[in-house]
C-alpha cells in the first residue's frame, strides 16, 4: 500500500517556504527602503552649494559641507597610506612564505582585530596621538581608520593570492626567477584586479566609520590646514546635524547620508561586480 | 628474473660501455650525469639511486607507467621539487661537471629550463612572456630583448603565427600555441638544457606533432630531456630513452635498443605493452 | 650552449652566474622576507599596543573603585563618582533585544537563501543583502532618528502597550528614544551577518546528507530541519556570536535613538545607554581624569567582552568548516 505524503506535511512545508521567504523579502525590503527615504529627504535638499560651501554658524540657514567631503578625502588618505601597506604585506606574508601555524595564528589574531568595537580604536588613537600631542588632528583619524583597515586588507590580499594558480609560480622560477621577483612580477598582476576590488571595498566601510573620528579628527566649522588640525568629515557632520535642534540642519544630514550612501553603494556594487566576474571566482 | 647484484650490474654495463652507446661527437659530451640520486617525500622514497647521463645536443626521453618517478626526477634536474615542503634529495648531479647543489638555485633553473605538462603562460602580452626570463635576469634593453623574443619564438615555430599580435595577451591563444609560446619562454633564456614534462599530453594530434618538430629542430641549440607516457613519441623523438619503474632507473640506453631489444625484462613488457 | 657561438644574451647571464652577496641581495628574497615578516609582527604589536592603551588609561578608575565600578550605577561627572552598570545593562539589554529579533529572521532568511531559493535568486538576494552590510552606521542612526521611531510612536507602541503593557517591559510612557527603539535599529544591523555567514555555513552541508533524507521521501523542510540544520548548528551558533558582538560595539546608531539616559529601568519604553554610547557622547566633553580614564575602562571592558565572544564564535565556524571539508 502506497503512503501519500501527509496533507499536515505538506501543508507544513509550504508555509515554512513561505515563511522563510518573507523573512528575506523582509530584510532585504529595508535596503530599499533606506534608499527610499535617502532619495525623498536627500536627494531634495542637495545642491551646489552642498559641495561648494562652508557650513554656516548656528541659527543661520544656508551652508553646505564642502570642508567635510575634503576632510572625509584626506582621512582616507592617510588611513590607506597606513591601512594598505601593512595589511597587503602581511596578506603576502601569509600567501606566500608563511608556515601553516604562524599563518593560522596570525589569521586568528587579525579575525579578533576585525571584531574589536570601532570606537576602541578610536579610544587608542586617541591615547596614541591625540594624548601626547594635546589636540584633535586628521592625523590621529587617519590612524584610527588605518588600523580598522588592516584586517580587510589582510584577508582580501592572502585570498587573492592563494587563488593565483600554482602552475604561475613554477613557471616564472623555472625561468630562474627569485621568490620574491615571481611574487611581485607575476603573482600579484594576477591577482591585481581583486587586489584592487578588495581596497575599493575597505575603504569604502571605512568612509562610513564616525566612531572613531569623533574624538581624533574632532570636527571643524571651517577648512582645516595640513594633518594636525581637527578636521570635519561626512560621518561626523551627519551625526552631530541629526542630533541637533535645528531643521535645516536636519535637512543637510538627509542630504550628506544620501551622498555617503550613494558613494559606498556604488563602490561595493562595483567592486564586488569586478570581483564576481574576476579569475578567482573562475576558479571556485 | 635476474638477482639484484645482476640487475645491478647489468644496469651499470648499460649506463657506462661504450658498445651500446653512440661513440660521442668532438664536441658533444655529458651535459648531466646523476649518479646514486634518492628522493624522499617526508618519510617516502620516491628515487631509488637513480644514475644516469644526459648526452649534450640529444634528445633523451625517460618512458614508464604512471606514478614512476620520471616527473620526480625530471624534477629534481632543475631543483624543482625544492619549491615543495618536507621533501629531501641525496645523491650527486653535475651540470657540465659542477655541483647541481651547491649552484645559486636561480642560475641552476636559468640554465636548465623547464616546460610543464599544462601550458602557464603568464596574464601578460605574448611578447611580456617570451620576454620575462630575460628582463628578470636583467637584460632590459629594447632591442635586444626584440631580438631574442623573435629569435625564440622562430624556434618554438610560433613567430609566423604571432609576429603581428606580440602585445596581444597570451590567454587568446589556442592550447598548443600557448605550449609553443612556453618553449619559446624557456629557450628565449638560452638554457643549456631543456626539461618538457609531459609537454604533449593535453593537446591534440596536430598541435603534438607541431611540437615535436620543432623539439627536433632545436637540439643543436640545446640538450633535450623529455618525460613522455607516449612511447611513440620516445620512440619518434628521442637519441636515448631511460625506462622508469617505480623509482628505480630499469634501463636506459639508445632509443632503438630499448624499443627493439631491451635488456631487461620489465622494460621488454612495458615496451611491448604488458602493462602501464 | 656548447655548439653555437656565444651570444650577447649567453654572455650576460654567464656573468651573471657569479652569485656574490649583494647580487642576492638584489634578487630581494631576503629583503622581500623581512619586510613582509615585519609588516605581520607589526599586527600583533599593533594589538599588543591597544590592549596597553586601554589598560593603563583606565588604570586609575580601577584603582579608585576596583571592580565594584562594574557593579554600581552612580554616574555623576559633576560629582566625580562613575559607575558603569547603567551602561553595562543598556548594552546587554540591547543588544539581546536586536538579536532576539535578528536571529529567527535571520536564520530562516538564511534557510530561505541557501535550501530553498533556486541559485540565481538566493545569489542576487544575498548580493543585495550584503549591500546591507555595507551601510554605514550612522545611516541607519539617520534612519533611525527620523523614520522609524516616529513610525514606532504611531504605529507599533500603542498596540503593542494595548495588549501587553501589563508587562514591566512594556510599561510607562514612550517618548521615542528607548532601549526598545535602539534594539530594534540592531536588531535590522546584525541581521546581514547572521544571514550571510549561516547562508555559506548551510551551503557547506554536504549534498550527501540532503539526498539520503529526500531519498527516504522527507520534504524539502524536513530535510532542513532535522537534517541540514543540525550539521550546521555549530556554524550557524559562530554566526549568532559574531552578530552579537557586533551588537555589543555598535556605536553610532544606538547613540542617536536609545536616549543618552544613564540609568537602569525595566521598562524597554524607557532610555537608556550603552558603553559605545556614552563614550561617543561623552569623551570629547569629559575633563578630569578620572571621567576620561571611567570612559576607558568601559571601553576595554567592551573590548575584553567582544574579544572573548569574537574568539569563541571563530572556533565554532572553523569547526564548521572542518567538518564540511
Amino acid at each position: 500500500m502506497m503512503m501519500e505524503i501527509s496533507a499536515t506535511r505538506r501543508f507544513v512545508n509550504g508555509f515554512m517556504l513561505t515563511l522563510s521567504g518573507l523573512c528575506t523579502v523582509l530584510v532585504v525590503s529595508v535596503l530599499f527602503f533606506i534608499l527610499g527615504y535617502l532619495l525623498i529627504h536627500g536627494a531634495a535638499s542637495l545642491n551646489w552649494d552642498f559641495f561648494t560651501k562652508l557650513p554656516k554658524p548656528s541659527g543661520e540657514t544656508g551652508g553646505g559641507m564642502a570642508n567635510a567631503i575634503v576632510g572625509s578625502g584626506k582621512v582616507l588618505f592617510l588611513a590607506s597610506l597606513i591601512g594598505v601597506p601593512i595589511g597587503f604585506l602581511t596578506g603576502v606574508f601569509l600567501a606566500e612564505y608563511s608556515g601553516k601555524t604562524f599563518a593560522f595564528l596570525i589569521r586568528y589574531v587579525v579575525d579578533l582585530l576585525n571584531g574589536v568595537p570601532s570606537i576602541v580604536i578610536g579610544i587608542v588613537a586617541y591615547a596614541l596621538v591625540v594624548k601626547p600631542m594635546r589636540h584633535y588632528s586628521a592625523l590621529a583619524g587617519g590612524v584610527a581608520l588605518g588600523i580598522m583597515m588592516i584586517p580587510i586588507a589582510v584577508r582580501t590580499t592572502e585570498e587573492f593570492l592563494r587563488a593565483v594558480p600554482n602552475s604561475l609560480r613554477e613557471g616564472a622560477m623555472a625561468l630562474g626567477a627569485t621568490k620574491a621577483t615571481t611574487i611581485f612580477t607575476v603573482v600579484i598582476p594576477a591577482a591585481i584586479s581583486g587586489l584592487a576590488s578588495g581596497m575599493m571595498l575597505n575603504l569604502a566601510r571605512v568612509a562610513g566609520e564616525t566612531a572613531p573620528l569623533i574624538f581624533t579628527a574632532l570636527g571643524n566649522q571651517f577648512w582645516s590646514a595640513g594633518w594636525m588640525a581637527p578636521i570635519a568629515t561626512l560621518p561626523v557632520m551627519i551625526y552631530n546635524y541629526a542630533i541637533s535642534p535645528e531643521e535645516d540642519l536636519h535637512q543637510q544630514a538627509w542630504a550628506a547620508g544620501f551622498v555617503l550612501l550613494s558613494l559606498v553603494l556604488i563602490i561595493n556594487v562595483t567592486a564586488r561586480l569586478i570581483i564576481s566576474r574576476g579569475p578567482a571566482a573562475q576558479r571556485r | 628474473m635476474a638477482s639484484p647484484q645482476q640487475q645491478q650490474s647489468l644496469k651499470d654495463s648499460v649506463t657506462d660501455t661504450n658498445e651500446t652507446l653512440v661513440p660521442p661527437k668532438v664536441d658533444s659530451g655529458l651535459k648531466l650525469t646523476a649518479r646514486n640520486v634518492n628522493f624522499y617525500y617526508g618519510a617516502f622514497q620516491a628515487l631509488h639511486g637513480i644514475s644516469l647521463d644526459i648526452p649534450t645536443n640529444k634528445v633523451t626521453a625517460f618512458i614508464g607507467p604512471s606514478g614512476c618517478g620520471k616527473s620526480t626526477f625530471l624534477r629534481t634536474m632543475n631543483r624543482m621539487n625544492e619549491t615543495v615542503r618536507n621533501t629531501r634529495v641525496e645523491g650527486e648531479v653535475k651540470l657540465d661537471s659542477e655541483d647541481l647543489f651547491s649552484m645559486d638555485v636561480t642560475d641552476v633553473r636559468r640554465r636548465i629550463g623547464m616546460v610543464f605538462q599544462k601550458s602557464n603562460p603568464f596574464p601578460k602580452t605574448i611578447f611580456d612572456n617570451v620576454a620575462y626570463g630575460l628582463r628578470v635576469n636583467g637584460i632590459k634593453k629594447s632591442s635586444i630583448l626584440s631580438e631574442a623574443v623573435e629569435r625564440s619564438l622562430t624556434h618554438a615555430a610560433l613567430w609566423n603565427e604571432v609576429k603581428d599580435k606580440l602585445t596581444k595577451p597570451a590567454s587568446a591563444l589556442s592550447g598548443g600555441q600557448q605550449q609553443r609560446l612556453c618553449i619559446a619562454r624557456a629557450l628565449a633564456v638560452e638554457p643549456e638544457v631543456l626539461l618538457l614534462d609531459e609537454p604533449c599530453s593535453a593537446l591534440d594530434p596536430i598541435a603534438t606533432l607541431k611540437i615535436e618538430e620543432l623539439l627536433f629542430q632545436i637540439k643543436d641549440i640545446t640538450t633535450i630531456v623529455i618525460v613522455t607516457h607516449n612511447m611513440q613519441q620516445a620512440a619518434r623523438l628521442a637519441d636515448f630513452t631511460g625506462f622508469f619503474l617505480m623509482g628505480k632507473l630499469i634501463e636506459i640506453d639508445v632509443t632503438k635498443k630499448i624499443f627493439q631489444n631491451p635488456g631487461m625484462k620489465e622494460t621488454e613488457d612495458y615496451v611491448t605493452g604488458r602493462f602501464g | 650552449m656548447a655548439t653555437t657561438t656565444p651570444s650577447y644574451i649567453a654572455e650576460t647571464l654567464k656573468r651573471r652566474t657569479s652569485r656574490g652577496f649583494l647580487a642576492r641581495l638584489r634578487g630581494g628574497d631576503e629583503i622581500s622576507y623581512l619586510i613582509t615578516l615585519i609588516c605581520t609582527v607589526s599586527i600583533l604589536l599593533i594589538v599588543g599596543l591597544i590592549v596597553f592603551e586601554l589598560w593603563s588609561n583606565s588604570h586609575q578608575t580601577f584603582k579608585t573603585f576596583g571592580f565594584s565600578f562594574l557593579k554600581s550605577s552612580a554616574w555623576d561627572p559633576n560629582a566625580d563618582k562613575y559607575g558603569a552598570l547603567p551602561f553595562i545593562y543598556g548594552t546587554c539589554v540591547t543588544a539581546f533585544l536586536g538579536m532576539i529579533i535578528a536571529v529567527p529572521l535571520g536564520v530562516a532568511a538564511a534557510i530561505f537563501l541557501a535550501e530553498m531559493a533556486p541559485p540565481k535568486l538566493s545569489n542576487f538576494l544575498t548580493f543585495l543583502i550584503e549591500l546591507l552590510a555595507a551601510v554605514p552606521s550612522v545611516i541607519y542612526g539617520l534612519i533611525g532618528i527620523f523614520i522609524l521611531v516616529p513610525f514606532l510612536k504611531t504605529y507599533v507602541v500603542p498596540p503593542l502597550q494595548h495588549a501587553f503593557g501589563f508587562l514591566p517591559i512594556f510599561a510607562g510612557s514612550f517618548y521615542g528614544l528607548s532601549l526598545f527603539s535602539a534594539g530594534i535599529v540592531l536588531s535590522v544591523m546584525v541581521a546581514p551577518f547572521i544571514i550571510s555567514v549561516s547562508r555559506e555555513v548551510l551551503m557547506a552541508v554536504p549534498v550527501e546528507q540532503r539526498e539520503a533524507a529526500l531519498a527516504l521521501g522527507a520534504t524539502k523542510w524536513e530535510t532542513t530541519w532535522d537534517i541540514v540544520l543540525p550539521n550546521a548548528s555549530t556554524g550557524i551558533f559562530g554566526s549568532i556570536f559574531l552578530a552579537l558582538a557586533r551588537a555589543l560595539g555598535e556605536t553610532m546608531a544606538v547613540t542617536m535613538v536609545v536616549g543618552n539616559a544613564p540609568k537602569i529601568s525595566a521598562s524597554l519604553l524607557s532610555p537608556g545607554y550603552s558603553i559605545a554610547a556614552v563614550i561617543a557622547n561623552e569623551f570629547a566633553e569629559a575633563s578630569g581624569d578620572l571621567y576620561i580614564s571611567s570612559l576607558i575602562f568601559m571601553a576595554l571592558v567592551l573590548f575584553g567582552l567582544t574579544i572573548v565572544i569574537n574568539a569563541v564564535a571563530r572556533i565554532f565556524i572553523m569547526t564548521t568548516q572542518q567538518r564540511g571539508a
